[in-house]
């Protein structure tokens, strides 16, 4: 069970949390000009890495706040947290 | 009766006899006994027997580990508990125990046949024997399997106990509370570190308190008298907290573990009344140290489950401990140092014993003290064989070859009452492996440890290997103040004198002249699986460890093979000629020993079970005699019965109201979305498929919201209250993931938005009143509201007063009728839905269900969603393309609306059907074929609602057809278990096509 340290509020436990899958995925602005695959790109293509992911959570139980995480998912070490638009870290890959 | 305590100890209080009754008959034993010790000092050792050949099973251990005696405790219905430990149930006044999984009884168990038939039931016996015939398993194999299988019996009715549970937050907590848990917490504590030591027994000191051998010394005192005081030091420290009686279950990520404290198990039943019975605990703690020490290995030789054969340092814990000798004739048979121990103490106490030890020679003090006290020692000796049904009685001994591979010269044969095995010891490293942690094998004693310690997690003592006093203490010093980062010198001048050496020699399978085939050589005591079975694996073409287990079950029992799963490794590595190391372990998962159910729920029983939410019209629904019907967490009336109505009655009575006169119902539950700012117009344009940017001030306006894959979401209709202020309603299920989702919009893709979105849905309680007499009934509640069509049409919004009170009041309907909602701060809702009742009297205004609700809706092809959607509908598939707006350059799901897979033209889609048979009642999730002679038959789709129509005084059902838009006035069939019932395809909607009644 994590911990999270929730940009607005701190750390906080798990259960305070939705885990909202891959982060930086930009909706596209223009989906009518996009192919089929071009859009199920977007929709259904998720990278699914064993080591460091970005992901987008939720404190859903707490300020309500989206915000992004970097997270190892072999170890599940929570390497960085920071808000929905600021620019990732660029010390992970 | 036999005794068997033979001299007094501190940890036996003599002046409290305690009685309990085992098997029905009546024992006693002391205060400080568990079961186990109370039984063996009556001389009892059988007490069960095995899973798979019924063979008589006897006390192995005295802990965790013990995989035979797990009893049945009491008989009440509510409180009996199976599979309790007689090893760790400690003994109270009035006990009631019995053996588990023999019948008639334990000594003469008639399962026992299976014993000599037990060449027929190989590994995988079950898998091979009950595949065929079919029809067998589920009247013959399966009924008889469970009858014979199984061990204890479930309470059948519920627990009256409490549970509890308590989350606590810590610097360092220490699990296990033997010389180097003590240690840790010692320095962590001292070190101003909030500490927490836990220990799963009675009393603190693990295997070191009852230590008496001269030559194992700390400081000069005997090692257990140096622990006694240590134990006395840390008990004064503030910022310690120990927890005895506490067991952790499991190690998760982040440092947060779960344990049990068992609280009322060891009291007599008059004093565990009323108290918490047992405590979840849990635990964050910023370091973990884990101290767990290890658990002595069993030996595997032909017959080595008989009863009184245990393990060596088990024999010499309840003989120092409980003052308990398991034999007066004993032999002890060994690999290493550790037995010796226990033979010094058997003899002290003036027990006969001799050893059997597996080493060509040894010469620690320890041996020479066992030599010089005249102790008989067959030293490169193996145990071949026992003998005895209900208790060993005699064994056989033979010389080992040079190699060890096998046995040479003759059989000796021994007589003895007792027989203690020892194998060496194998490191509890559950809890690192549950953290996450990584292990390595050392080749020279055959054990697994931990890898590398994290920086918040760390094993010390005998857990991590180190297995003799010196060590144990030197390392956990060092590790400690290093992993703490502090610098303690308690234990500097610490003078430890340690006797035992940790020479040994490991044989996984012993050498025999009996073909294995012919042998009994039991890996796992509990689920009966032996060295036979591990290599029949083998030869059959298992290979991966996790397979192995799953297929002899080796380790699968509820011991969860503490003392099995070495062997089981050790006997793969041999055979396939591979090194242990790189064989890997099966997985150790949580719970380390089985927790109660009443445990992990804790207080979440009952009326707690679930979170309840109410409206608050709720107690006149409850006065007026409604069914209820959970609704998410809501509880929503579900039809209101009269006298002796059943369901189908009122239903019909209410929906025939409600066409004819009024209906009215609690539409609180509803959920309502208050949106507010700039953009509010924007963000339903984007939101919902319609267009929303010319949607006039105090209008209302139904909307359809789907995901971006193009599929329903959620609908609702959403007033504009001002020009920047709407209030959304969404489904009474679907409201909490609607705003989930639109705030997840809001916050990550258009932050650009001047957009605030507010949970109203417990602000407002909502009546909804229907029916052509509603104007009427609105009328006498809102005399100075002018309701003409012309000032307050379909689909628009007014707000009035009702004795002071606002009201928000729509004109929008749900049911095809002329329709009121009145919605009022949630306070006045009771006094709002009590003043409807008293208007609507004239009129027979008569509240409904969501039965009714649903009926009334799909008489109008109105779709539930989540009811005739299940999250593969499109609005083309609803037949609701009117609602997609054309012009609108985006909304969510837009684009996935002309894939290839959304626009196939074969996609199920929403249809009515009619029974031909007018009285007939589809079944709601009923398959829908065309042909039922074809097979496979083709399931073209399934009816989503069904109903009786009162008002058309018809059958009528909504369901998804493949390809059903084109299929109207088509013959389908539905097939049911004795009948087939013909129906034909029609129009969604069945009454009033043209919304007359709207307007009525």
């Amino acid at each position: 069970m994590f911990l999270i340290n929730c940009p607005f509020c701190g750390e906080r436990d798990q259960s305070e949390f939705s885990s909202g899958g891959e982060a930086h995925i930009v909706r596209p602005k223009q989906p009518t000009e996009l192919s089929d695959d071009e859009w199920a790109e977007y929709l259904f293509m998720r990278k699914n890495i064993k080591g460091i992911q970005f992901e987008r959570w939720n404190h859903v139980h707490g300020c309500r706040k989206w915000f992004n995480v970097v997270r190892d998912t072999s170890n599940d070490k929570i390497l960085s947290v920071y808000k929905m638009g600021e620019k990732p870290p660029v010390n992970y890959k | 009766m036999p005794n068997y305590r033979i001299h007094k100890t501190e940890y036996i209080d003599e002046t409290k006899r305690v009685s309990f009754k085992y098997d029905g008959k009546t024992y006693f034993g002391y205060e400080g006994d568990t079961l186990a010790s109370a039984l063996l000092a009556n001389g009892i050792h059988l007490v069960g027997r095995s899973f798979k050949y019924h063979r008589p099973r006897g006390i192995v251990s005295c802990g965790a580990e013990e995989p035979n005696a797990i009893c049945q405790i009491g008989s009440k219905k509510d409180l009996t508990e199976p599979n309790v430990r007689a090893t760790e149930l400690e003994l109270y006044e009035g006990l009631e125990a019995s053996s588990q999984n023999c019948w008639p009884n334990v000594k003469f168990d008639i399962g026992g046949i299976n014993n000599f038939i037990s060449p027929l039931i190989p590994a995988g016996f079950y898998y091979k024997t009950f595949m065929w015939p079919k029809s067998f398993w589920k009247k013959v194999y399966e009924p008889l399997i469970r009858l014979s299988a199984g061990l204890g019996k479930s309470p059948t009715e519920p627990d009256p106990d409490i549970y509890d549970h308590k989350y606590v937050h810590y610097d360092v907590l220490v699990i296990g509370g033997g010389v180097s848990g003590i240690i840790a917490a010692k320095m962590a504590a001292k070190n101003n570190l909030k500490t927490l030591l836990v220990d799963d027994k009675k009393i603190l000191g693990g295997s070191t308190i009852y230590q008496n051998n001269e030559s194992i010394k700390i400081d000069d005192k005997l090692s257990s008298e140096w622990l006694k005081n240590e134990i006395q030091e840390i008990k004064k420290l503030s910022n310690l907290t120990i927890k005895t009686r506490t067991s952790i279950a499991a190690y998760h990520g982040y440092n947060f573990l779960l344990a049990k404290e068992n609280l009322t198990d060891h009291l007599p039943e008059e004093k565990k009344k009323n108290k918490i019975r047992q405590r979840l605990w849990k635990i964050r703690a910023k370091k973990v140290v884990i101290a767990t020490g290890s658990i002595e290995r069993p030996l595997v030789f032909n017959n080595n489950d008989r009863p009184g054969i245990l393990l060596s340092n088990s024999i010499n814990k309840y003989l120092d401990y409980y003052g308990v000798t398991c034999g007066e004739n004993i032999i002890l048979f060994t690999n290493n140092d550790s037995a010796y121990e226990t033979s010094i103490s058997l003899h002290k106490k003036g027990i006969k014993n001799i050893i059997v030890d597996l080493r060509k020679s040894a010469s620690s003090e320890l041996i020479k003290q066992a030599e010089s006290l005249g102790i008989k020692i067959y030293f490169n000796h193996v145990v071949t064989n026992t003998f005895g049904y209900r208790k060993i009685n005699s064994l056989e001994i033979m010389k080992l070859s040079e190699d060890g591979n096998t046995t040479v010269g003759n059989k000796i044969r021994l007589s003895c009452d007792c027989l203690g095995m020892s194998g060496g010891w194998t490191p509890m490293v559950h809890m690192h492996t549950q953290s996450g942690g990584k292990l390595d094998f050392r080749d020279e004693d055959q054990v697994f440890l931990p890898k590398e310690n994290s920086e918040d997690q760390i094993s010390v003592g005998s857990c991590n290997g180190d297995f003799d006093l010196e060590n144990i203490i030197d390392k956990t010093v060092n590790k400690i103040n290093k992993f703490l980062d502090i610098d303690n010198q308690d234990y500097q001048k610490t003078n430890i004198i340690c006797s035992k050496e940790n020479d040994k020699r490991n044989i996984w399978l012993l050498p025999n002249k009996i073909p294995l085939g012919k042998t009994k050589c039991f890996i796992d005591f509990q689920n009966d699986s032996t060295a036979k079975d591990i290599k029949l694996a083998l030869k059959e073409g298992f290979r991966s460890i996790e397979h192995v287990k799953r297929y002899t079950t080796t380790g699968m029992a509820t011991d969860q093979g503490k003392l099995s799963n070495m062997h089981a490794l050790g006997i793969i590595a041999d055979t396939a000629g591979v090194k242990m190391g790189t064989l890997g372990t099966t997985t150790f998962r949580p719970p380390f020993t089985p927790l109660t159910f009443g445990t992990l729920v804790g207080r979440n029983v009952g009326k707690f079970f679930e979170v309840v939410r109410k409206t608050s019209m709720h107690e006149w629904h409850v006065e007026n005699n409604a069914e209820f019907e959970n609704v998410g967490q809501w509880k929503r009336p579900w039809y209101y019965p009269k006298n002796s109505e059943n369901m189908h009655d009122a239903v019909q009575r209410e929906s025939k109201a409600a066409r004819d006169s009024a209906g009215i119902l609690d539409a609180s539950t509803l959920g309502k979305i208050d949106i507010q700012g700039t953009d509010a117009s924007e963000f339903l344009n984007r939101v919902y498929t319609n267009a929303w940017s010319k949607l006039a001030i105090g209008k209302c306006r139904y909307g359809l919201m789907l995901n971006e894959d193009g599929m329903v979401y959620d609908d609702g209709v959403t007033t504009r209250i001002s020009e920047n202020h709407y209030l959304m309603t969404t489904t009474t299920g679907g409201a909490a993931n609607v705003l989930s989702k639109l705030e997840d919009y809001l916050q990550t893709e258009w932050p650009e938005l001047d957009v605030y979105l507010t949970s109203v849905t417990d602000h407002y309680s909502t009546a909804s009143i229907c029916g052509p007499n509603s104007k009427k009934i609105l009328n006498k509640l809102f005399p100075n509201l002018d309701l003409s069509d012309e000032n307050f049409p379909h689909m628009s919004f007014k707000e009035d007063k009702l004795e002071n009170i606002n009201c928000r009041i729509m004109r929008i309907s749900f049911t095809g009728e002329l329709s009121y909602e009145i919605n009022i701060e949630s306070k006045y809702g009771h006094s709002l839905w009590k003043m409807c009742i008293e208007a609507g009297k004239e009129f027979n205004l008569t509240p409904y269900g969501t039965e009714t609700m649903h009926l009334l809706r799909a008489e109008k092809g109105f779709i539930i969603v989540g009811q005739d959607t299940d999250g593969t509908m499109t609005p083309s598939d609803l037949q609701m393309d009117w609602i997609v707006s054309k012009k609108k350059y985006d909304f969510i799901g837009k684009r996935s609306l002309y894939r290839s897979d959304t626009i196939r033209e074969d996609r199920k889609q929403l249809v009515g059907l009619l029974t031909d048979d007018p009285k007939e009642i589809l079944e709601e999730g009923a398959q829908i074929v065309s042909d039922v002679k074809s097979k496979p038959i083709d399931m073209l789709g399934h009816v989503t609602s069904s109903y009786f129509s009162p008002n058309l005084n018809k059958s009528i059902a909504l369901a998804v057809v493949r390809s059903g838009k084109t299929m109207k006035g088509q013959k389908l069939i539905i097939p049911m278990e004795n009948k087939n019932i013909n129906v034909t395809v029609s129009d969604t909607i069945f009454l009033d096509k043209e919304n007359k009644r709207l307007n009525a």
